[in-house]
């Protein structure tokens, strides 16, 4: 299931686990391979365990049982500050009694580096954020986005092969975070190093990586590209956590390869494409995304199932409205409609018929 | 200009266009004054709210503290009883002998003071400098209310040898003044000599600064320790899991809610010769039992037991800098590559310091003006110059030497405390 081979992995978990009390198991038996150069992002609610997996990578806890290995090497008895690891934490965590230049030099100072070639590193990593005339400033004198960017540059200058990022833009607001997502992404792509990421947004997740480790209950519920993620979830957790998700829970009624009819509890029959799904009469969770909902029936493809729909409001967002819809029973189903020239304006109480491309809807386990 | 939608923003854009260059309001007042006047009523009622507080410290802390330190150099026992002869030191310079105007002042005021019955007042004062005159004075009040002759300085000189004697006459010219410096002179073990130079005193008699150097020596030691002690104490406090943390800080807090007797006594029992701690070295076979270690009655019992007292004093502000110190800081230094000590010493050490600092002062201060304990356990090389504060305030009843003691003693608390201020800056400072 993975495009890895354990061998040339550069990061490697090899059934990893981890507990903290004895009792149960925060990380169970996880595997994951990380190729070098690779952008992994690892998403999952608060408590999935993915910050405890950052921080077995970082060495700051230890694994219960399994290895963890970089570039081929064991690492559990390593301790962190020979694991050779640059680290970006949530809280940015530069150091208050120094300025910019010493939180810079201090990584460069315990690796014995002369004055010269210090002076000179600490200046190309902070113009590499754009940040060369604050060296001399107090953390606690700079903007969050400008702590950020130092941090960043702290974590870099030692030229780390893996970077390690514990939600490091969960402090900032929207608009600086999106910012600050393109240009670690940037950072990146120039630089070639490798980064694990940790954040429980989704949005940035699938906006800066090349694959998501998507977390829950300490287990790896799956690990794609973000366009795969989003677009083909494997599971019930996966599309319910990663963006707006419409389900309709139902059982099969036909099974036809990569097709499948599912009798709604309402009894509406609707196309969708199995994908946990193995045998007639199982119960399933049909899911479908707000913007791939159409409700014009020439946008569909034919012999597709459409089926009834009462408008119960419509939002407006600017870019998109957002109509939500009462159907087969329960009124909580989402459609997105781009705010397009002549864009059909729905009403409140509006009866219509709505209906989807069968790749579109996803029949999935039950929860 | 741009329309105003915020009603403020109105009175801001007329306020800046005053002509004179200073702020208006709208309605052309000066916008100072116009900002006094709005926040008076509101000053004025927190002040009120404050006075009975600021009365009673004023009436119970300011008023007895400054009485007190003003005896210090200010005494008019003699002086104020005996104006004549007091006038005669005013008016011949020091040297001059005494001739029959200074011997017929002292009879008219001895005579005067014995009438009013202040002469023991008199007598006291003198005693501070000569001891051992209060009595001279007294008896010779009672005889020279029976009726005193010209000339009087036979007449005194019958009534005793001593009143010829050089050193009253210049412990009596040195009174004559009520302010005087003779006091702190005194305390740092210095005198005045009959010609008016300084010097200091007879080498047995040299005690105070001897023991204000033990005060500060040992304070600074006590500080030391509990630097030593309470750190680690204040880490864990700090960095444990909330529910064994709240154990171990009601253990650091208990001996707060115990009495300081009871607390020092304890010690008595664990260290004296025939205490538990001997005992048990001697059972342990360690020492002989004709060796068991004198540990209080010292200054080492002093040490002991004002370490153990102080200790909180140096926790407690260091365990409420360390919990705000994220421990994130730590684990960025060890992932940029520290061992734990450079971490420790380079991360999270400096950050400490404020709560070190507000912890040193504390115990510091605290140590240099400790009294019952080292009275109880310190023996007498134990003994601090709070001591002899003490003593002299109960025993000789010398109030203007323990009050120049004490002056001396707040003088050096404060410029440790300005010198504190500028290298460390007191804003740094935090107590809890």
């Amino acid at each position: 299931m993975l495009d890895n081979s354990t061998g040339d992995a550069f990061v490697a978990f090899d059934h990893v686990q981890k507990s903290y009390d004895g009792k149960t198991l925060v990380v169970k038996d996880l595997n994951l391979f990380i190729d070098k150069g690779e952008f992994l992002t690892m998403l999952g609610p608060s408590g999935s365990g993915k910050t405890t997996c950052l921080m077995m990578l970082a060495g700051f806890e230890t694994a219960t049982h399994g290895e963890i290995r970089l570039d081929g090497r064991p690492i559990n008895q390593v301790p962190p500050h020979k694991r050779g690891i640059g680290m970006v934490f949530q809280n940015y965590a530069l150091f208050p009694h120094m300025t910019v230049g010493e939180n810079l030099s201090f990584p460069l100072e315990v690796r014995g580096m002369a004055k010269a070639e210090r002076e000179s590193r600490i200046k190309r990593a902070l113009d590499m954020v754009q940040m060369g005339d604050f060296a001399n400033r107090r953390p606690a004198q700079l903007s969050g986005g400008q702590q950020q960017r130092i941090a960043l540059s702290r974590a870099l200058v030692f030229d780390p092969g893996l970077v390690l990022m514990d939600e490091p833009l969960g402090a900032l607001d929207k608009q600086l975070r999106e910012h600050m997502q393109f240009e670690i992404k940037h950072l990146h792509e120039r630089l070639g190093i490798t980064v694990v990421y940790v954040t429980h947004d989704q949005g940035e997740a699938l906006t800066m990586s090349d694959r998501v480790a998507v977390f829950d209950d300490g287990r790896i519920q799956q690990l794609a590209a973000p366009s795969d993620l989003y677009e083909r979830p494997e599971n019930s957790f996966v599309a319910q956590f990663i963006g707006e998700n419409n389900k309709l829970p139902g059982t099969i009624e036909e099974l036809s390869g990569d097709n499948a009819l599912v009798r709604l509890s309402s009894g509406e029959l609707i196309d969708a494409t199995p994908v946990n799904v193995t045998e007639k009469g199982q119960k399933t969770l049909v899911s479908i995304r707000p913007e791939r909902v159409e409700f014009k029936p020439e946008m569909m493809p034919p012999n597709a199932h459409m089926i009834d729909a009462a408008v119960v409001e419509v939002i407006y967002m600017g870019d998109i409205l957002r109509a939500r819809l009462n159907v087969a029973g329960a009124d909580d189903f989402v459609m997105k409609m781009r705010n397009t020239q002549g864009q059909t304006r729905l009403e409140p109480g509006q009866k219509i018929k709505v209906g989807w491309h069968p790749a579109d809807a996803r029949a999935l386990d039950p929860i | 200009m741009a329309q105003a939608l915020d009603p403020h923003a109105a009175i801001v854009t007329t306020a800046s266009g005053a002509e004179d260059g200073k702020l208006t309001t709208a309605d052309g007042k000066p916008l100072a004054w116009a900002l006094k006047r709005s926040q008076l009523k509101a000053k004025r009622r927190a002040f009120l709210l404050v006075l009975p507080l600021l009365a009673f410290i004023l009436i119970t802390f300011v008023i007895p503290i400054g009485q007190m330190l003003q005896r210090s150099f200010y005494n008019d026992g003699f002086s104020a009883n005996m104006p004549q002869i007091s006038q005669w030191f005013a008016e011949n310079e020091r040297g001059t002998p005494p001739d029959e105007a200074a011997w017929t002042a002292l009879a008219n005021d001895l005579i005067a003071s014995a009438e009013d019955r202040s002469i023991g007042v008199v007598g006291t004062r003198i005693n501070y400098d000569v001891p051992g005159t209060r009595s001279l004075f007294t008896s010779t009040g009672r005889k020279v209310r029976r009726g005193i002759e010209p000339p009087y300085r036979e007449a005194l000189l019958e009534i005793d040898e001593e009143w010829g004697d050089s050193r009253l006459w210049s412990a009596m010219r040195n009174a004559a003044t009520p302010v005087t410096a003779n006091f702190y002179l005194a305390s740092v073990d210095r005198t005045r000599t009959d010609d008016g130079s300084i010097q200091q005193v007879d080498e047995r008699q040299r005690v105070y600064v001897m023991l204000f150097m033990r005060t500060f020596w040992l304070s600074l030691l006590i500080t030391a320790l509990t630097f030593v002690l309470g750190f680690p104490v204040a880490h864990l406090l700090a960095t444990l899991p909330m529910r064994k943390s709240n154990l171990l800080m009601i253990l650091v807090l208990l001996p707060f809610w115990t009495s300081l007797l009871v607390r020092t006594t304890s010690w008595m029992v664990l260290l004296q010769q025939q205490g538990v701690i001997n005992d048990i070295l001697v059972w342990l076979g360690v020492i002989g039992g004709g060796q068991r270690l004198q540990m209080i009655y010292n200054q080492t019992g002093t040490i002991i037991a004002m370490t153990h007292i102080l200790l909180p004093f140096m926790i407690l502000p260091l365990y409420s800098v360390m919990r705000t110190i994220n421990p994130s800081y730590v684990r960025a230094a060890r992932s940029l590559g520290a061992t734990s000590w450079t971490a420790f010493r380079r991360i999270y050490f400096p950050q400490t310091l404020p709560g070190l600092g507000a912890g040193a002062l504390l115990v510091f201060i605290l140590a240099v003006g400790y009294y019952i304990t080292p009275a109880l356990v310190g023996g007498s090389s134990g003994q601090l110059i709070s001591n002899m504060i003490a003593m002299h305030m109960t025993d000789t009843l010398n109030w203007s030497m323990a009050a120049a003691l004490a002056a001396l003693l707040l003088a050096s608390v404060l410029i440790l405390y300005w010198l504190y201020d500028r290298m460390v800056g007191i804003d740094n400072l935090k107590l809890g």
